[in-house]
């Protein structure tokens, strides 16, 4: 599958964060960079949703549903902030 | 979940199919009737979840193709070997019920009350006009006057999405569409994959400040969004929605 961004997982990321995060600023955890989660390559069938790092592709989150629960991990990430929209 | 709407809350609800409209032979556009729509802004998609009898569930994410205040639509693509799309472009009649949450997004939403000014470029790849169409109503709707260009890429002319529509524009907006694969006679229109030279004959200058919305398949929305940022756009003014699917426009 190809990779998308963010936007195509805007429904998943509202309901793990109950709130609209596509405009939330991602910050990795490698490279520092900074940018919209909407900007994030994201691989929907990775397996589970995969998030990376435009710049370094590292991964920023993973999220993997089991059992009608959504497993996130977050390690890759630096900061997320839903209040400092770019 | 369904049925208790909690505040903030993204819940799965069951709209009904209403009037379908092919748009081309491989398009069509589904209008929803939705029990408790909040209302939506141009440039916002839903999500819509298909359940098989042995409990198999696939969710796609679809732009929505009217403006707010308008009925909820959508406009899907088949794609030959999609899990949702054959059904809902091929099987799905008015008055089926499907689960679908939305509205979803913020990112690929036109700021129209901050940035009014901003001279408007919209790049669409195949099916990625969707979104485009709602915010083209919507500004038509509200008479905004924000100077817009559209730059739609296609196969062929018989592939592009609501030409009647967006032929019929006038007030400020000027539509150009490129036919990658084949074009009909006496074509006066643009020829090829959009790439700077015709970035640099359509978009308006970086010196007015512009802001543009590029949507569609991942590599055409890549190529796009860095030939404007080598024609001096700011990577920030330019925001970008990627969708999976067939091999491009």
């Amino acid at each position: 599958m190809d990779a998308l961004d963010g936007n195509a997982i805007a429904g998943l990321l509202h309901e793990v964060f109950g709130t609209e995060m596509t405009t939330a600023t991602g910050r990795c955890g490698n490279c520092g960079f900074i940018a919209p989660v909407a900007e994030t390559v994201v691989y929907l069938d990775a397996p589970g949703t995969v998030m990376r790092c435009r710049r370094c592709i590292s991964v920023l989150m993973v999220v993997v549903r089991r059992a009608e629960m959504n497993c996130v991990d977050l390690s890759g990430l630096a900061a997320l902030d839903e209040l400092t929209a770019v | 979940m369904a049925g208790t709407a909690v505040r903030g809350r993204l819940t799965w609800q069951v709209a009904t199919a209403g009037s379908l409209t092919d748009e081309t032979p491989a398009v069509r556009t589904i209008e929803l009737d939705v029990p408790d729509w909040a209302g939506h802004s141009a440039g916002q998609h839903i999500d819509v979840r298909l359940t098989a009898d042995d409990g198999y569930v696939a969710e796609r994410s679809y732009s929505l193709a009217s403006a707010p205040g308008e009925p909820v639509a959508i406009t899907v693509e088949r794609l030959n070997d999609g899990e949702v799309s054959p059904y809902l472009t091929e099987d799905l009649r008015s008055g089926d019920a499907i689960e679908i949450r939305g509205p979803i997004g913020g990112y690929f939403v036109w700021p129209w009350q901050d940035d009014a000014a901003s001279p408007l470029l919209l790049v669409a790849g195949g099916s990625g006009v969707v979104p485009f169409r709602s915010i083209l109503r919507h500004r038509a709707e509200l008479r905004i006057k924000t100077p817009t260009r559209l730059l739609y890429s296609a196969r062929s002319l018989p592939d592009v999405i609501y030409r009647a529509e967006l032929d019929a524009t006038q007030d400020g907006v000027e539509v150009s569409y490129t036919l990658t694969r084949q074009q009909p006679p006496g074509w006066t229109g643009h020829s090829g994959r959009v790439n700077g030279e015709l970035l640099r004959e359509v978009a308006w200058p970086s010196s007015q400040q512009p802001i543009a919305y590029v949507c569609g398949p991942t590599a055409f929305v890549e190529s796009v969004a860095s030939g404007l940022v080598d024609l001096g756009y700011p990577p920030n003014r330019v925001k970008t929605e990627r969708f999976g699917g067939v091999g491009g426009p």
